[in-house]
């Protein structure tokens, strides 16, 4: 028998005001898969991210996560159950220095020697953070501020992590070396993965399944490698 | 010179009310962008609850044997107080407008502000009360630069409270989350942090220096009266504008900025139109420079 899926969206629908941005998005996410969501720009896929956190409230259906519906909480209860966000934008603190950015990223916990650790460990993952650390965020390049994004994040211990265009408005180098740490962090550190990304190509090379969304609903599911394949696909998507 | 020098003294007194009240205004913009018309209320607030708690300890006799036991304990209640009645503010008036646009917010504050100084006028009644003395009026002479142990003793207290939010905010891990939650609210609430709290939090952080501000202009002046905090109020508020509100080091120099320029005013220009002054400079500074002195793109300091 297969575990059950650490997220699971059941025909959940939210709205801006009186504009339906989704429209009855059922997925689901297993235990250690990296996950990914592709589709055009304004299909919704950001959306699905903010709802699952609770940010945009769902008007119907329900999120569950880790056996337990979590839609309808107030998002700041999220992190301590280990569900994190890295969203679009990246939206890191800017006027906090690098290592306050972190620190906001363990608020919640209260272990002081394991969050130093923690610290030292996202300095390994990302060096250039440490010889940063206190520069403010703001003062960071782009690539700089996505990977502290990601360092942020990973301070709270998550067991999943939603990452929202990781890849967004930055140089092939950096994005490759970006998605090596997120490739990194599933592996090593055993952290699921829901990955929003425009980068269709990309993100199916390094997901495990995907799933495709146009205009507020999922249109397709299938394996990485047959989305990959499919002539749809890499007609709409990966500009052939 | 020693003219010079007393009046540099006597505005930096009347700088720190100042700043310590500014303070109130300046986070609470930062947190939730509103401008708390009724932040000066607390500042009355904090000071009937001394004159009432010190009244208190003069009829036990206390207040002679134990002068700084009670002044301290006058306080800590006082700032205690007011934290908890603007805490109740923000719950009643403000937090269920958070989504509403700003105006009806701006409105609900302005109601409040009438509602606290009528309450206050009820139950304190119109006339004004004066303060017990803390201290005898003993003065200390350099030359001929004359400072009273009040002045001394308030100057002393008001920079403590600065400096000591000022580690508050910039030091410790509850005040890295309050800049943070300035700074980008979703963003907060995405790493766990609680808004509503933090928001709570900052409202009581500035109702309390209000408070203490209250109290030490009590004592200074030696009377409150009802709608004491109305023209203070505004003060601060035109300092927290003048420092670039919403950046916390801006304010205290804003309010800094505003007592020596009403002191210096009133004794070289004219007594008569000292009020006059905060509100040239705000206009000044709102034409000149709408960011404030510390505004915009010198911003280290920002909530």
């Amino acid at each position: 028998m297969t575990p059950p899926p650490i997220l699971e969206l059941r025909d959940v629908r939210s709205a801006y005001g009186r504009i339906e941005a989704l429209k009855g998005i059922s997925l689901a996410v297993n235990p250690g898969e990296i996950v990914t969501i592709i589709g055009a720009n304004g299909a919704g896929k950001s959306t699905t991210l903010m709802t699952i956190c609770g940010v945009v409230p769902p008007t119907a259906g329900e999120v569950r996560y880790d056996g337990e519906v979590i839609s309808g909480r107030n998002p700041d209860l999220l992190p301590p159950r280990g569900l994190c966000q890295v969203p679009e934008g990246r939206r890191i603190f800017p006027r906090l220095t690098v290592e306050e950015n972190l620190n906001m990223g363990a608020f919640f916990r209260k272990d002081q020697d394991q969050i130093a650790r923690d610290m030292e460990h996202a300095f390994t993952l990302f060096p250039v953070l440490k010889e940063r650390r206190r520069q403010r965020g703001g003062t960071l390049s782009g690539g700089e501020q996505q990977m502290l994004a990601i360092a942020r994040a990973l301070m709270s211990k998550p067991r999943l992590l939603l990452l929202d265009e990781p890849s967004l408005g930055l140089a092939p180098l950096i994005v490759k070396r970006i998605f090596e740490i997120v490739k990194q962090i599933n592996q090593q550190d055993g952290v699921t993965i829901l990955l929003v990304e425009q980068n269709a190509n990309l993100a199916l090379q390094l997901a495990t399944r995907g799933y495709v969304m146009e205009t507020g609903q999922v249109v397709l599911e299938d394996s990485a490698a047959n989305l990959l394949k499919n002539p749809e696909i890499r007609k709409a998507y990966l500009g052939e | 010179m020693d003219f010079f020098l007393q009046q540099c003294i006597n505005g930096l007194t009347l700088g720190g009310f100042y700043a310590l009240i500014a303070l109130g205004y300046t986070m609470v913009f930062g947190v939730i962008q509103l401008i708390n018309f009724a932040h000066g209320e607390f500042f009355a607030a904090g000071g009937y609850m001394g004159v009432i708690l010190l009244s208190f300890c003069a009829s036990m006799g206390f207040l002679e044997t134990h002068p700084l036991l009670c002044l301290g304990g006058s306080m800590l209640l006082a700032m205690g107080y007011c934290a908890m009645l603007a805490m109740a503010v923000e719950k009643i008036a403000y937090m269920p407008l958070r989504r509403a646009s700003r105006l009806s917010m701006l409105l609900s504050a302005l109601g409040m502000s009438i509602f606290l100084q009528n309450g206050l006028m009820l139950t304190q009644g119109v006339y004004s009360k004066s303060y017990p003395t803390v201290f005898t009026n003993k003065v200390l002479h350099l030359g001929n630069v004359s400072i009273s142990y009040m002045q001394i003793m308030t100057l002393a207290l008001t920079a403590g409270l600065l400096v000591g939010l000022n580690a508050l905010v910039f030091r410790t891990r509850i005040g890295t989350a309050m800049r943070a939650t300035a700074q980008d609210k979703v963003m907060s609430a995405l790493v766990g942090i609680n808004a509503n709290r933090v928001i709570s939090m900052t409202f009581a952080i500035g109702a309390g220096l209000a408070a203490a501000a209250g109290i030490m202009v009590g004592m200074y002046y030696g009377t409150v009266r009802y709608d004491m905090g109305f023209v203070p109020g505004i003060k601060a508020f035109a300092a927290a504008v003048l420092g670039g509100i919403g950046n916390i080091t801006g304010a205290m120099l804003g309010g800094l900025i505003i007592g020596l320029v009403e002191i210096f005013a009133a004794a070289y220009i004219s007594g008569e139109y000292k009020d006059v002054f905060a509100f040239i400079i705000l206009i000044a500074m709102l034409y000149f420079r709408p960011t404030g002195i510390m505004g915009e793109n010198v911003d280290d300091t920002r909530v």
